[in-house]
């Protein structure tokens, strides 16, 4: 076993597969020998080449278009989008193409590939409104995609393996305030992690915490808050939302009969939406309490001033107010 | 700039049996085109786009393939194109009335919207310009296999304004890829006349801009299409990188079904397009060369006819797409 970081771990999948598969291959803006703006690629250039990892031109909607007629051509391409607040210009690509292509060709073509992008910011990112956003809702939105959110080293690592084998676009978006930040010791030998799957960070029996993220570490330090009063906060992390690992949500919305959904994204319209409509729907009569939700207030994106970003973002204390207003409901 | 009058006498250095398998071809796509718009004007076909007019692009760019081995990433016109390819008619009478056996898309996609892994022909959308970028995608994959083939992706001379376009050719000439990008202009895109999609006489004019071979052809005689396209596969196969094949074109019907080109084209503009019928020159031509003897344009004709007649009792019979089968193929099935 291995410590390793957040972006280690993205970093090492990608050669892990790129050794086992020579039909993966690295596409994106300075993925080459720069090896990426956070490293996600470092050392692949000099192992792999210019053929398997292409310094593409400044280009969003290339990047993941040439992907595409990569994949229609039998290669298994992974498309580095900068930071995902640049990935609009690629939306067409991914929601009109990508998407579609199994189903629009009844099953005759498919359009296995990656579709990784920094995301997320935070008072210690200072990425302001172009360098912040957690845009997984519009993807979510979307039938013919999966989309990955992995929030730990081991899951990142396994999730991304899972996510070049996966038969079908997936977009992957690591949260670039985990990249350094975290530190983990990951199997040595190959493991996979499923994408569908949540895992329960943390049992509890009073109120459940259903995240994803980087929110997943604010949320399990609020529950710590909560438990040294004796309310014990059941954490779940998603880890795909989707597709939703619906039995994860609804079992755990049972055991505990309360639910505060909490992701940094913008809330409304968003994921958390999605969440609690399936614990209603699924789980009414097991309530004590409204469903709630926290995330992004209505401003599009994280301001840059720490000041505030403060309003934009959760962080522990916030998540623990909601917790303590869910506990005494 | 433009290639144009092929002297007959020389045809390309094809065949007698080329060049009436490419008049053959040409005749098939026309009327099968004819026979679509007939169903749509029954109320049978629901919606049908038309490319009559391409006919000699498309078999000029076909015949300069290597069929079953080379790439084809079409747009809506390509009928006549995606024969040459190896569809049948029947698959594009399938594709009209909705039957769940079009081999297309089993009815999910308008017609017009080919694809057929069987045949190299990648599937396609409607957004316009999308294909580019995977042509490029599939040509950047032949380079990385070392393989010899060459991919063709067509568009409008509308589809040239998106970004896309620029996307992907700058792309592909960055890497050289094998990649022929043909645009079949016709001089609309839908009602839009092509001095208000560009500020240049050719699209082709700007292969230079991107660093790549261009050339402007007169898609109305198909063997000079042939000899261009050949040109522009040649460069490609041999490494020399991607051409920009401009085929100036002719749009003899509307749009498509839900369109009047009478509204905003005039009388003597429509009555030129009809007096540059690709399909009647190349007749002309091989008559006048000897090529086509007396009654052999008719004996072609019958047996086009035949085909397509044949084709349709097949379509008519098969079954619609049975309405479980609308939530399959979202994702590989587990
Ligand atoms: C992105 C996008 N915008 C608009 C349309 C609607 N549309 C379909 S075809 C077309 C005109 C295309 O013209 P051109 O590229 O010149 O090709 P042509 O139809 O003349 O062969 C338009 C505007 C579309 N399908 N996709």
């Amino acid at each position: 076993m291995a410590e390793i970081t957040y972006v280690e771990a993205i970093r090492s999948a990608m050669e892990d597969e790129m050794r086992r598969d020579d039909r993966v291959l690295v596409m994106g803006e300075d993925v080459g020998a720069k090896g990426g703006v956070f490293g996600a690629t470092a050392g692949l250039f000099a192992a792999f080449g210019e053929e398997r990892v292409i310094d593409s031109p400044l280009a969003e909607a290339a990047i993941v278009g040439v992907a595409i007629g990569c994949a229609l051509a039998g290669l298994r391409p992974i498309a580095e989008i900068q930071f995902l607040d640049f990935i609009p210009p690629a939306m067409d690509q991914i929601i009109s193409e990508a998407a579609k292509i199994r189903y629009r060709s009844n099953g005759d073509w498919s359009c296995p590939m990656v579709i990784r992008a920094p995301c997320g910011g935070g008072v210690h990112v200072h990425g302001a409104l172009y360098h912040s956003q957690s845009l997984e809702a519009m993807f979510a939105h979307v039938p013919g995609l999966k989309v990955v959110v992995p929030s730990t080293p081991t899951d990142a690592k396994g999730l991304l393996l899972a996510a070049i084998r996966d038969p079908d676009p997936v977009c992957f978006f690591e949260h670039k305030a985990l990249y350094r930040s975290l530190r983990e010791e990951v199997p040595d030998d190959e493991y996979l992690v499923p994408i569908g799957q949540g895992r329960v960070v943390r049992e509890g029996r009073d109120i459940s915490c259903i995240t994803y993220g980087a929110t997943v570490h604010e949320a399990v330090a609020a529950a710590d808050r909560l438990a040294k009063d004796g309310v014990q906060v059941e954490v779940v992390d998603l880890r795909t939302v989707r597709p939703l690992d619906r039995s994860i949500i609804i079992s755990t919305a049972r055991k505990t009969g309360k639910v505060l959904v909490a992701h940094e994204a913008n809330l409304a319209i968003g994921v958390g939406a999605e969440v609690a409509a399936i614990v209603a729907e699924e789980c009414f009569q097991q309530l004590d309490a409204p469903v709630m939700r926290i995330g992004g207030p209505e401003i599009p994106a994280i301001p840059f001033a720490e000041s505030l970003a403060e309003v934009y973002c959760l962080g522990p204390d916030k998540i623990e107010a909601k917790l303590r207003e869910l506990a005494a409901y | 700039m433009v290639v144009s009058e092929s002297a007959p006498a020389e045809m390309a250095g094809l065949s007698q049996d080329q060049l009436r398998s490419m008049y053959r071809d040409m005749v098939l796509g026309r009327l099968l085109d004819e026979r679509i718009l007939v169903l749509n004007r029954q109320g049978r076909a629901p919606f049908a786009i038309s490319g009559q007019g391409h006919e000699a692009a498309q078999v000029g760019v076909g015949y300069a393939l290597r069929r079953g081995h080379d790439w084809l990433v079409p747009y809506y016109r390509d009928l006549t194109l995606v024969l040459v390819m190896g569809m049948e008619p029947k698959d594009h009478l399938l594709a009209a009335l909705g039957k769940a056996a079009d081999p297309n898309s089993g009815a999910r996609q308008m017609p017009g919207h080919y694809g057929s892994r069987a045949h190299n022909i990648v599937t396609t959308g409607s957004p316009v310009a999308t294909q580019i970028l995977h042509a490029v995608g599939v040509a950047q994959s032949f380079r990385y296999r070392k393989e010899d083939t060459v991919v063709v992706v067509s568009v409008g001379e509308g589809g040239s304004s998106e970004g896309d376009w620029h996307e992907g050719l700058n792309w592909a000439a960055i890497y050289h890829l094998p990649v022929v990008f043909l645009v079949e202009n016709n001089a609309y895109a839908i009602s839009v006349p092509q001095s208000r999609q560009m500020a240049v006489a050719h699209v082709a004019d700007r292969a230079a801009g991107y660093g790549m071979a261009g050339a402007v052809v007169d898609g109305g005689d198909v063997l000079a299409v042939y000899r261009a396209a050949s040109e522009a596969v040649e460069r490609a196969r041999s490494g020399q990188g991607p051409t920009l094949l401009e085929a100036l074109c002719v749009r003899l019907q509307s749009h498509s079904s839900d369109d009047d080109q009478r509204r905003y084209r005039t009388a003597e503009d429509l009555a030129d397009t009809r007096a540059h019928d690709p399909v009647v020159r190349f007749r002309t031509e091989l008559e006048a060369a000897g090529v086509l003897l007396d009654g052999d344009a008719d004996e072609i004709r019958q047996e086009c006819q035949r085909l397509i007649e044949a084709a349709q009792e097949e379509a008519d019979q098969a079954p619609v797409p049975d309405a479980a089968s609308a939530l399959m193929h979202v994702y590989a099935e587990a």
